[in-house]
C-alpha cells in the first residue's frame, strides 16, 4: 500500500501541464502554447466533493479532461488509488477509466440522440463486459434508472422525449453504470433551471452517500460551491491560487482573486442588493499570460515584485495559498 | 403617480403546432414608468423573452401576436404601428441588449463603426460629431482605451468589453427603454458584477426605463426596483424587489427561492420544485401551476386564479392567497 491511499487520497495530481500548441502559416508551425493547465498539484481525498472553480478559460474543464484522458497530459503526474497512470498504455490506462467517470454540462449534446435511453446507459456496461447479455445488462439499466429516480419503463425511448433534468439523469446513470470511485461533475448543473438543479443536487448527495462516491465539481456558480463541497480549489489562467476547506474560502479567503471571486456573487438578501465589482478589467488570454503572479494586472494589492517574480506556493494546515501577501501567515514552499 | 412609459395588457403569443395554434405566452400584462428597472423571471420556456421580442414586433414568424394584445410605449399603440416607424423606434428610442454579444456583432467591421452606424441610421448627425459621440459612448459605459478600441474588431475583445459595446450602441439613441435579454448569462462572475453595475448606474443617471430578463434572482436583487414572475405563458406573481425576494406569496416564487442552494442550507437537503417545468401546449388546465405545487387543492384544478393584492403593490395569482391563507 503505497503513502497516497493510506493517507485517503484517492486522485493526485502534481505538477500537472497541459499545454495545446498554437499553430500559424501554412506550415503549421508551432509558435506558442495556451498553457490551460499549467503546473497543478491537487490531491481529491476520498469521499470528498472537491470544488475546482474559476473563470472561464481559467483551465478547469480542461484539468478535468487531462484526467480522464480525454486530452493529453503535457507532463506532470495523474495519481489514481496510489498508482502513477501517467506511464500507462492505452490497454492498462483503460480500466482505470472506469473507475473515474464524467457527466458534463449539456445533457442535450451528451447523449447520442439516435440511442435510445437503454443504450446509451448499457453503453459503458459492455465497453467493460459488465453482466452477462442483453436481459441481464438491461435488468442492470432498469435498477440504474430506479437509482436517479427515472422511470425505468422509459428505457426504449430517446433522448429528445425527456427534459433537460432527465436527460442529465441518464447521463449520471450512465456514468454510474460502470461503477466508478471518482465522478468528475463538469458544470452538471449549469445549463439546468434552478428548480431542477436543486433535484439534481440532492441526487448527488444521496448517491455520494450510497456509493461513497468522490467528487471533483467543477463550476463557475460559487453559490452551489458554497452548499455543495467539502474543499474549495481556485485556478486562475492555469494554475490554482488558493485551496482550503470550504467554510475557510468562504469565511476568510487568502487570496486577492478569490477575494474579487466573492464579491462579484450578488446576494439574494433584498436589504442588501450592491454587489461589489472588485476584480479591474478582464481575464488576460491562457497564450499569454501576464509574467510574476498572472493576477498582478487585476489586483488590488498588487506589490512591485508580483509583477517580476512567480508568486510563492504558501502552505497553511488547511491548504494552500499563491500570494506574496499570505507569505507572513503560512509557511512558504521553494 | 405619472403615466408608465410602457404598458402591456392581455399579451398573447402562438406558434402553430400539430394541433391548431399553441400560444406560448397567455395573457401578460405589465407596466414600467421611466426610470424604473422591472425584471421579468422565469425558468426556460416560461415565455419572457418572446414577451420582450414582442414588445419590440421581432417575434420570429411564424409566431404571431394574438388580436387581443394591447403594448403602448409613450402614448402610442405599437401593435399598431406602421413598420418604417417601428424600424425607427427600435434602436431609437427603445435599445436592446441581448445574452450572446458575440453572435450580435458583426464579425468584419469595427465596433466603432457599427455604433456609429447606428447613430447615423437614426440621426442627421454630421459625421464628426457622431464620432465624438462613439468616443464619449465608450467612455460612458467603462471601455479602457476608447480611441484605440473603436477600431478594434469584436474578436480582438472580451466577452465584457463586446457586450460593453452592445450597451453602448443600445443607450447611443439616448433610448427612453432599454430591453436587457439575459444581458450577463453568457459572462464571468467577476465581469458580470461589473455589467450589473454599469446597467444600473445608466438606468439612474439617464432615467431610461430598463425591462430586465434574466432567471437569476441574484441579478434580479442588483438591480430591479420591481419583479414579475413568469410560469407557463402568465405572470403569477409581481411586486417591489423587496416584497418579492422578502415575502414572496405564490407557491412558485417560493419554490424558486428556496430551490438555489444558500449557505444556510449546507448540509441539509434543498427544496426542490417536484416535476419538470412543462413545455408549452402541455400546460395544465387552471392554474398551470398546480401540478407541482406542494399547497394544491380542488379548486386549483378547476379554475384559473384571479388577481389578488398582497400590497397595494404586491400582487399574485393564485387561489391560497386570494383566500387569505399563507403559502
Amino acid at each position: 500500500m503505497t503513502a497516497a491511499s493510506r493517507n485517503g487520497a484517492l486522485l493526485e495530481l502534481r505538477g500537472l501541464r497541459t499545454w495545446f500548441p498554437i499553430k500559424t502559416g501554412v506550415l503549421q508551425r508551432v509558435t506558442g502554447h495556451v498553457k490551460a493547465v499549467d503546473g497543478v498539484d491537487l490531491t481529491v481525498q476520498r469521499g470528498e466533493t472537491l470544488a475546482l472553480v474559476g473563470e472561464s478559460g481559467c483551465g478547469k474543464t480542461t484539468v478535468g479532461r487531462t484526467i480522464l484522458r480525454l486530452v493529453e497530459a503535457t507532463g506532470g503526474s495523474i495519481s489514481f488509488d496510489g498508482i502513477d497512470l501517467t506511464p500507462l498504455p492505452a490497454a492498462l490506462f483503460h480500466p482505470y477509466r472506469r473507475r473515474m467517470q464524467i457527466v458534463m454540462q449539456d445533457p442535450g449534446s451528451a447523449l447520442d440522440p439516435r440511442a435510445t435511453v437503454r443504450d446509451s446507459i448499457a453503453e459503458g456496461l459492455e465497453a467493460f463486459g459488465i453482466g452477462a447479455g442483453h436481459e441481464e445488462r438491461s435488468e442492470r439499466v432498469a435498477e440504474l434508472m430506479r437509482q436517479v429516480n427515472l422511470d425505468p419503463g422509459t428505457m426504449w425511448r430517446y433522448p429528445h422525449e425527456f427534459s433537460g433534468g432527465q436527460r442529465q439523469r441518464i447521463c449520471i446513470a450512465r456514468a454510474l453504470a460502470v461503477d466508478p470511485a471518482l465522478l468528475i461533475c463538469d458544470e452538471a448543473t449549469s445549463a439546468l433551471d434552478v428548480s431542477i438543479q436543486a433535484q439534481i443536487l440532492n441526487l448527488l448527495a444521496d448517491l455520494q452517500e450510497q456509493r461513497s462516491l468522490t467528487y471533483l465539481f467543477i463550476t463557475h456558480d460559487l453559490g452551489v460551491v458554497r452548499y455543495f463541497a467539502t474543499r474549495v480549489a481556485v485556478m486562475y489562467l492555469g494554475r490554482i491560487v488558493e485551496l482550503g476547506p470550504t467554510e475557510q474560502i468562504f469565511a476568510s479567503p487568502r487570496h486577492p482573486y478569490t477575494k474579487a471571486l466573492l464579491a462579484s456573487v450578488p446576494s439574494l438578501d433584498p436589504a442588501r442588493p450592491a454587489i461589489k465589482p472588485a476584480a479591474l478589467g478582464d481575464v488576460p488570454s491562457p497564450a499569454n499570460p501576464p509574467p510574476g503572479c498572472h493576477y498582478h494586472p487585476r489586483c488590488a494589492v498588487r506589490l512591485p515584485e508580483c509583477a517580476i517574480e512567480d508568486p510563492p506556493v504558501v502552505e497553511f494546515a488547511d491548504g494552500m495559498c499563491r500570494c506574496v501577501l499570505a507569505a507572513g501567515a503560512g509557511s512558504a514552499r521553494a | 403617480m405619472s403615466a408608465p412609459l410602457l404598458t402591456v395588457e392581455q399579451l398573447a403569443i402562438s406558434f402553430p403546432a400539430e394541433a391548431g395554434r399553441v400560444r406560448v405566452v397567455d395573457g401578460v400584462g405589465l407596466s414600467i414608468a421611466s426610470g424604473e428597472t422591472l425584471a421579468l423571471v422565469g425558468e426556460s420556456g416560461c415565455g419572457k423573452s418572446v414577451s420582450a421580442l414582442a414588445i419590440m414586433r421581432l417575434v420570429p414568424r411564424p409566431g404571431r401576436i394574438e388580436a387581443q394584445s394591447r403594448i403602448r410605449f409613450d402614448g402610442i399603440d405599437l401593435l399598431a404601428l406602421p413598420v418604417t416607424e417601428m424600424r425607427a423606434l427600435r434602436g431609437g428610442k427603445i435599445g436592446m441588449i441581448f445574452q450572446e454579444p458575440m453572435t450580435s456583432l458583426n464579425p468584419v467591421t469595427t465596433v466603432g463603426s457599427q455604433v456609429l452606424e447606428a447613430i447615423l441610421l437614426h440621426t442627421r448627425t454630421p459625421i464628426a460629431e457622431a464620432r465624438r459621440r462613439v468616443l464619449e459612448l465608450f467612455g460612458m459605459v467603462g471601455i479602457p482605451d476608447p480611441a484605440v478600441r473603436v477600431n478594434a474588431y469584436p474578436h480582438q475583445l472580451s466577452g465584457g468589453l463586446k457586450q460593453r459595446v452592445m450597451i453602448a450602441m443600445a443607450m447611443a439613441m439616448r433610448p427612453r427603454l432599454l430591453i436587457c435579454d439575459e444581458p450577463t448569462t453568457a459572462l464571468d462572475a467577476t465581469i458580470r458584477a461589473q455589467i450589473l453595475e454599469l446597467i444600473r448606474n445608466l438606468a439612474a443617471t439617464t432615467g431610461t426605463a430598463v425591462l430586465l430578463i434574466t432567471h437569476d434572482f441574484g441579478v434580479v436583487n442588483a438591480v430591479a426596483d420591481r419583479v414579475a414572475v413568469m410560469y407557463a405563458g402568465r405572470i403569477v406573481e409581481e411586486g417591489t424587489r423587496a416584497e418579492l425576494l422578502g415575502r414572496p406569496r405564490h407557491p412558485y416564487t417560493q419554490g424558486l427561492l428556496r430551490s438555489i442552494p444558500r449557505p444556510e442550507a449546507r448540509g441539509g437537503r434543498l427544496e426542490e420544485i417536484k416535476g419538470a417545468v412543462p413545455r408549452p401546449g402541455q400546460w395544465p388546465p387552471a392554474c398551470r401551476f398546480h401540478t407541482r405545487c406542494p399547497h394544491a387543492f380542488e379548486r386549483c384544478r378547476s379554475e384559473a386564479p384571479a388577481r389578488s393584492a398582497v400590497s397595494p403593490t404586491q400582487t399574485a395569482w393564485c387561489h391560497l392567497v386570494e383566500q387569505g391563507a399563507r403559502p
